[in-house]
């Protein structure tokens, strides 16, 4: 019996006003101030605090691999490579790449929300290997370290994906140290999703079935098959770059009889998948918030939890689309077109879902749905343009141009770090027991969202044009769009620092928060804000379907 | 704040030392560990398939190559160690057997074997190392392929075979130096009794690690050992 | 999960197995089958590794969900092997693009 309700009253409430000062609560035991110091920090074993630590580690690489884009977009202002070097220039989109792919994207949701949330949404004490965790940790910041070791120490020229010949026989870049710092951080990778496909299928609650359990942790699931299967070929792939400089094993090497072809497909074999690494859980957010600010259970959840799988099984199958031109055979660039279209239908199911719940929603537009639905139009423009680049023919006129690289910015960004903002700004009040400032974090979320588009969409039209990724000079002709580009990337920039410091203002002078201010479902709203150490006063148990929103529910005050 | 001691869980029927806070009982963290150990070894199957498949790539183009490169590798040593890495892992499997029914000093005395049969397969590969390191069969630039019997362009993708050799036993060896000291800790571990029917989780952990190592070497002998020696 | 206790007249049976195809296969390998060599070499090496998984590692005595990683893994390692071999063995039924 679904009751339509009037605009007026419509969604979660506002997040309610704070208490007045004089009945503020006790200090109450929580995660955050069960202890305090450097070594409660660096020595915990709970996973929220491993996610608040990650949480730290990705915002700095975020900021970092964000100055390179910074640097890019300067020296692409006007037409002459006149602000640095072109050597320098390879330098700058290399670092950006690698630092973005592996050391943000790549962990972003995951092991920030993921890490915190998985436990409280299964209604666990903590991940079935919480040292294991820590580790993982550790391993992602010795893998940074490399990183930033390379980085001031004189860079690496090879472009994010480390193309053979040029990474190990020509290149006298850092190259070694670099390939070893994503061959370490990898390591991080994989222990993560080891430690959530286990935590997923063996320490849910009482009741809690699989098909009870809320999209963001199917998602998760799901991203987790991909680390684990994939992640460990990157892991053999960078090896083998690294002993052939080093050591010359020669298994890419030419002269010998070598097939620099083989390092891209063993590079692509993970690389593609890691792409719905980053965008599977943004996807898992988004279904979260959907239903949360339309009060209605996701249309369709069983097919959307598929869609999850469907989408990291087929997304295992279409490595080869990257190779279009690299002299890979033309039967199997047809066989990799085809199956490259199929990933399109369990995406595509997502979005029409999404939207069908919104459909008779009754839909509040505060922060975290902007970000949800910013996605929604942002991920199609990029899975549709996704399309073309599967398309053989055509994919071979746009080939390392810039369409390509709006396509997947469009995906990473557009898609992967709006998921990872609103996911961040919905579950802000459960992290940090604080609510932030709700004007301010709507007026980010549209500079993100018009930054992003006078950014990136330019540059559809400079690769359809002909314009070349990776080249620090170009014609004049061109100017206009790189001009516009490079504006909207200072506006988009604009739209990333003001959730840093709001977000940081609001941790000491937000308004407390209750354990749910959204009125949203979710075994995590359950507990208090911030939770406990161990999550829960008492085992949970689950008795009902996940995002049981309903009108009788939102009259029941919690 | 009485509930929150309830959460810690730390009421009487949940005292077993090795049970960890988060865990409702030893069974279910047991099926937790050994699983996510098969997750582990399922990253180490994706880990050496690269090589293996570049192995399978380059054996398929280079077929003559790497018959006359194979021919070259020592099948008896090889034979020989493939034996012994197989009674290693009946040891392996002993032990744990001991330990799962708390038959202490066996327990040790499998382990430590294995330990033995170990070093003996590693002192064998050491042997074998050297005898390439002595012909100039490792791959760079005083690589010398006469001895393989090919020339001109055929001795070229020797030097890959023998990268994939290296590559391929190099890091299954690295697989067993990292177990050699994980079983004598747990022997350590074992000795000191701190296994028991109920837990010996790490025992059961480590044997599967030892077997796996076992299995990559099943298959690298054969596809290494065995190209093309009824010509 | 009762633990099962696998007795060791098994596991010794298992280990004489694999001597015998370890012995196996080296024979097998000195004598010309034509293009059955190879086969036949990975049909010995499969099954002493079935042998290794199931005995050895007990995963004839474990879940469902223990036996379903290890056949997701294997597929998993044949996907990526077939992809690249498709590649491979049709790249010169026709010319390459820019070739």
């Amino acid at each position: 019996m679904t009751t339509q309700i009037g605009p007026g009253e419509s969604g979660p409430p506002r997040p309610p006003v704070p208490p007045a000062p004089a009945e503020a609560p006790p200090p109450r035991v929580n995660y955050l101030n069960v202890a305090y110091g450097v070594k409660s920090w660096l020595l915990t074993t709970d996973h929220k605090r491993i996610a608040l630590l990650y949480l730290a580690g990705v915002t700095l690489m975020f900021f970092l691999g964000g100055a390179f884009a910074v640097l890019i977009r300067l020296e692409l202002v006007t037409p002459a490579g006149d602000l640095v070097q072109s050597e320098t220039y390879n330098k700058l989109f290399t670092m950006h790449g690698i630092i973005m792919v592996f050391f943000f994207l790549i962990p972003s949701i995951p092991a920030v929300l993921g890490n915190f949330l998985i436990p409280l949404m299964i209604g666990a004490r903590d991940l079935a290997f919480p040292r294991l965790n820590l580790a993982s940790w550790y391993i992602y910041m010795i893998g940074a370290a490399f990183t930033i070791f390379v980085l001031v120490s004189g860079g690496v020229d090879t472009g994010w994906t480390f193309y053979t010949p040029y990474s190990t026989t020509y290149s006298n870049t850092h190259v070694v140290a670099a390939g070893l710092g994503v061959f370490i951080t990898g390591f991080s990778s994989i222990l993560t999703g080891l430690n959530f496909i286990v935590t997923i299928h063996r320490m849910r609650a009482p009741g809690l079935t699989w098909f009870r359990l809320p999209l963001f942790v199917w998602a998760h699931y799901a991203t987790s098959l991909i680390m684990v299967l994939g992640t460990p070929v990157i892991a053999i792939t960078l090896l083998t770059v690294v002993l052939e400089r080093t050591l010359h094993l020669g298994i890419y090497d030419p002269r010998l009889g070598g097939d620099p072809v083989l390092f891209q497909h063993l590079f692509w074999f993970y690389s593609h998948p890691a792409v719905y690494i980053m965008i599977l859980p943004a996807m898992g957010v988004v279904s979260e918030v959907v239903a949360c600010f339309s009060r209605k259970r996701i249309f369709g959840y069983e097919v959307v939890a598929m869609s999850s799988l469907a989408i990291a099984v087929i997304g295992f199958l279409v490595w080869g689309h990257h190779m279009f031109i690299s002299g890979q055979s033309t039967y199997a660039g047809l066989v990799f077109s085809f199956l490259s279209f199929l990933v399109a239908i369990p995406s595509a199911i997502k979005v029409f879902n999404w939207t069908s719940t919104l459909y008779k929603g009754s839909v509040s537009y505060d922060t975290p749905m902007l970000y949800a639905i910013g996605f929604v139009g942002l991920f199609t423009i990029g899975g549709l343009t996704g399309l073309f680049l599967a398309a053989l023919g055509l994919d071979v006129h746009v080939t390392d141009t810039y369409f390509v690289v709006a396509h997947f910015h469009y995906i990473m960004v557009g898609g992967a770090i709006m998921g990872y903002l609103g996911g961040i700004h919905f579950w802000w009040p459960k992290i940090t027991g604080r609510l932030y400032p709700e004007m301010w974090a709507r007026v980010a979320a549209v500079i993100v969202f018009a930054g992003f588009n006078l950014t990136f969409f330019p540059q559809f039209i400079l690769g359809y044009l002909g314009m070349p990724r990776r080249y620090h000079a170009y014609p004049e002709e061109f100017q206009v769009l790189n001009v516009m580009s490079s504006a909207g990337a200072s506006i988009l920039g604009l739209g990333y620092l003001l959730p840093m410091i709001y977000l940081v203002w609001s941790m000491r002078y937000g308004p407390r928060a209750s354990a749910n201010p959204w009125q949203a479902k979710g075994l995590e709203w359950q507990t208090a804000s911030p939770p406990i150490t161990e999550n829960f006063e008492r085992q949970p148990v689950v008795s009902e379907e996940a995002y049981a929103y309903a009108p009788e529910e939102e009259a029941r005050v919690v | 704040m009485s509930s929150v001691a309830d959460a810690h869980g730390r009421d009487a029927d949940r005292h077993h030392p090795d049970l960890v806070h988060h865990f409702e009982s030893l069974p279910a963290q047991k099926e937790a560990a050994t699983f996510g150990m098969w997750v582990f070894l399922v990253t180490e199957v994706m880990f050496f398939g690269g090589l293996f498949l570049a192995y399978t790539i380059y054996r398929n183009l280079y077929f003559h190559a790497f018959v006359q490169s194979s021919r070259h590798l020592n099948l008896t040593l090889g034979a020989v160690n493939t034996a012994v890495l197989i009674c290693s892992s009946l040891t392996m499997a002993m032990g744990v057997h001991s330990s799962a029914l708390g038959r202490r000093r066996a327990t040790v005395a499998w382990l430590l074997l294995t330990v033995a049969l170990g070093s003996v397969f590693l002192g064998i590969k050491a042997v074998e190392y050297k005898d390439k390191f002595d012909h100039h069969l490792v791959p760079g630039e005083r690589f010398q392929a006469e001895e393989l019997h090919l020339e001109g362009e055929e001795s070229r993708p020797a030097q890959i075979f023998y990268a994939l050799y290296f590559a391929m036993t190099g890091l299954h060896a690295t697989h067993m130096v990292i177990g050699i000291p994980i079983i004598l800790f747990i022997a350590w571990m074992a000795h000191r009794g701190r296994f028991s029917p109920e837990y010996h989780t790490p025992v059961e952990l480590t044997g599967l690690y030892w077997h796996f190592v076992d299995i990559i070497w099943i298959f690298l002998f054969p596809l290494l050992y065995l190209i093309g020696r009824h010509h | 999960m009762s633990e099962h206790i696998v007795s060791p007249g098994v596991y010794v049976a298992v280990f004489v197995a694999l001597m015998v195809l370890t012995a196996g296969t080296v024979f097998a390998a000195t004598v010309d089958l034509g293009m059955w060599n190879t086969p036949v070499a990975l049909l010995i090496a499969v099954t002493k590794a079935a042998l290794v998984v199931l005995f050895f590692m007990h995963v004839k005595y474990s879940s469902r969900l223990v036996a379903l990683a290890v056949g997701g893994g294997i597929l998993w390692l044949l996907t990526l092997i077939a992809g690249v071999a498709a590649d491979y063995l049709t790249r010169n039924w026709v010319g390459t693009p820019g070739t």
